[in-house]
């Protein structure tokens, strides 16, 4: 049998015997900004539609959370980093091409936006809120006023938060498993359906709970489809993406993947919305959990999965 | 001017001189190494083949640990060179990732480091330090725009490849086979 041995002198800390450079901070960090990208999404999307009322658990109670979920992801992302005195260097220049540079940028612009949001929003909490400075209620007064505008540039900006956790990964040819540009919708599609899901639990009207019980029904959907053309994608492709799909297709990552990921992350809790929609008496708060933990599994088993993949010469 | 690098795979020897005049050198920390050895045998028992490399961040044409940088540390230096600016580096591990060489490391003290061609002793006029420790002499080094350099010349006479073209990142560390 005709066989070829690689052996290599290199023993590089992180580096060999495969590639662990990131650890729990990035796939972490990628959840919490796909999670407050999907909340931030509906909550300007129902605002720029004039559906504010309708929709109070998505637009004014949710994105409560979003200002918590990027601290919390910001602060995982410093800790991953290993020059960290140095990390102000990403913000002394704006590089089209690398997408850490964009997410960046954007991280910069959406968090204090989500806070301003936020902001405005807080008398669905605390009726009785009071700024006690004036400048602070002209400032108030300022973003009620143009809320609208507001809305649209929060709705821009959640769509390249989410699509950008993706991406951030696809971009890497290196890694034959995060080389494909499925990674972006995928990415973005999990972060909605976990946004829609946390909304799910903060909406205190049915008729807002069944809305987004259907929409998170269809993200589901559409990320099932979109894992099977991923796969389609690789096993139709280069050696070393067939080995890298191998990984889920009876390799190591096969079990993980497929039951927390795909049946108890998506199929479980379809099913569970579905039954809900059919008026079975379901706790909220189970399909919920289900959602969060598959989306914070993808992102785990694709940070993990993706550094193992690699070109063989 | 385009500085290139060939490897004679014929007369190497894996001796791991090279490597070792490297992590002296630059100053490389204990337990890592900006170059290595790979030994690859290759056929069916008892006709075998054995290649021997020394390998090195490529320095490639179309680097994408220079596109995925988000702050600009790693960058081309005159004639090609990859290098990394320590103190614009904040650890982000972008561009090890970027690798399809896995040819860098996240150095102990935070910054990203990697081969440089020995870019200090080039300005001199000097060789890098595995080239000119090479006891086989297998090693070749210089600018591949001037027609007349040793490596231009060994190239025009020697079959030669380079790992992985098909990552698209035009790699110019040439090994003659």
């Amino acid at each position: 049998m005709r066989e070829e041995i690689i052996t290599s002198g290199r023993l590089n800390p992180n580096i060999d015997p495969f590639l662990q450079i990131w650890h729990w901070h990035i796939p972490l960090y990628l959840f919490l900004g796909g999670l407050a990208a999907g909340i931030m999404f509906f909550a300007s999307l129902y605002t720029v539609l004039g559906k504010e009322n309708k929709y109070r658990g998505a637009v004014r109670r949710a994105p409560v959370v979003v200002p918590f979920l990027l601290i919390i992801g910001l602060t995982a992302l410093f800790f991953d980093l290993k020059h960290k005195l140095y990390f102000w260097q990403l913000y002394t220049t704006i590089r089209i091409q690398s997408p850490m540079s964009w997410g960046a940028w954007t991280l910069m612009a959406i968090t204090p936006l989500s806070m301003v949001w936020v902001a405005i929003h807080i008398r669905e909490f605390f009726p009785k809120w009071d700024w006690k400075f004036d400048i602070l209620n002209e400032v108030e007064a300022f973003f009620i006023k143009y809320k609208k505008p507001l809305a649209w540039v929060i709705l821009y900006f959640s769509v390249i938060l989410g699509i950008y956790t993706g991406i951030l990964f696809s971009a890497f040819n290196a890694r034959p498993l995060w080389n494909t540009s499925i990674l972006g919708p995928l990415f973005l599609t999990s972060g909605l359906s976990a946004g829609s899901a946390v909304i799910i639990m903060f909406s205190q009207r049915q008729k807002e709970r069944i809305n987004f019980a259907k929409i998170d029904i269809m993200l589901i959907g559409i990320e099932l489809f979109l894992i099977i053309h991923m796969f389609m994608g690789f096993l139709a492709s280069t050696e070393v993406q067939i080995e890298a799909a191998n990984m889920f297709l009876g390799g190591q990552y096969t079990a993980p993947f497929w039951i927390f990921v795909v049946i108890i992350g998506m199929i479980l809790p379809a099913i569970l919305e579905f039954l809900e929609l059919r008026k079975f008496h379901i706790p909220v708060i189970i399909p919920v959990i289900l959602v969060l933990f598959g989306s914070l599994m993808l992102r785990f088993i694709f940070a993990y999965a993706g550094q193992m993949s690699r070109w063989l010469y | 001017m385009r500085y290139a690098m060939a490897i004679d795979t014929k007369k190497c020897v894996g001796c791991s001189d090279c490597v070792v005049a490297c992590q002296t050198e630059n100053n490389v920390p204990i337990g890592y190494c900006r170059d290595w050895i790979v030994e690859v045998t290759d056929g069916t028992y008892p006709q075998l083949e054995i290649e021997l490399r020394s390998e090195r961040c490529n320095h490639c044409d179309n680097s994408p640990c220079v596109r995925c940088c988000p702050t600009g540390a790693s960058h081309y230096e005159a004639g090609g060179i990859v290098v990394v600016t320590h103190h614009e580096c904040i650890g982000c591990g972008a561009c090890i990732t970027s690798c399809p060489y896995d040819a860098r490391y996240s150095h102990p003290e935070g910054y990203v480091d990697k081969c440089t061609f020995c870019l200090h002793r080039v300005k001199k006029g000097q060789q890098p330090a595995c080239v000119a420790v090479c006891p086989t002499k297998c090693m070749y080094f210089g600018d591949l725009d001037d027609p007349n350099s040793e490596v231009s010349v060994i190239m025009k006479k020697r079959k030669h490849k380079t790992l992985i073209p098909e990552a698209g990142t035009k790699p110019q560390v040439y090994y003659l086979i």
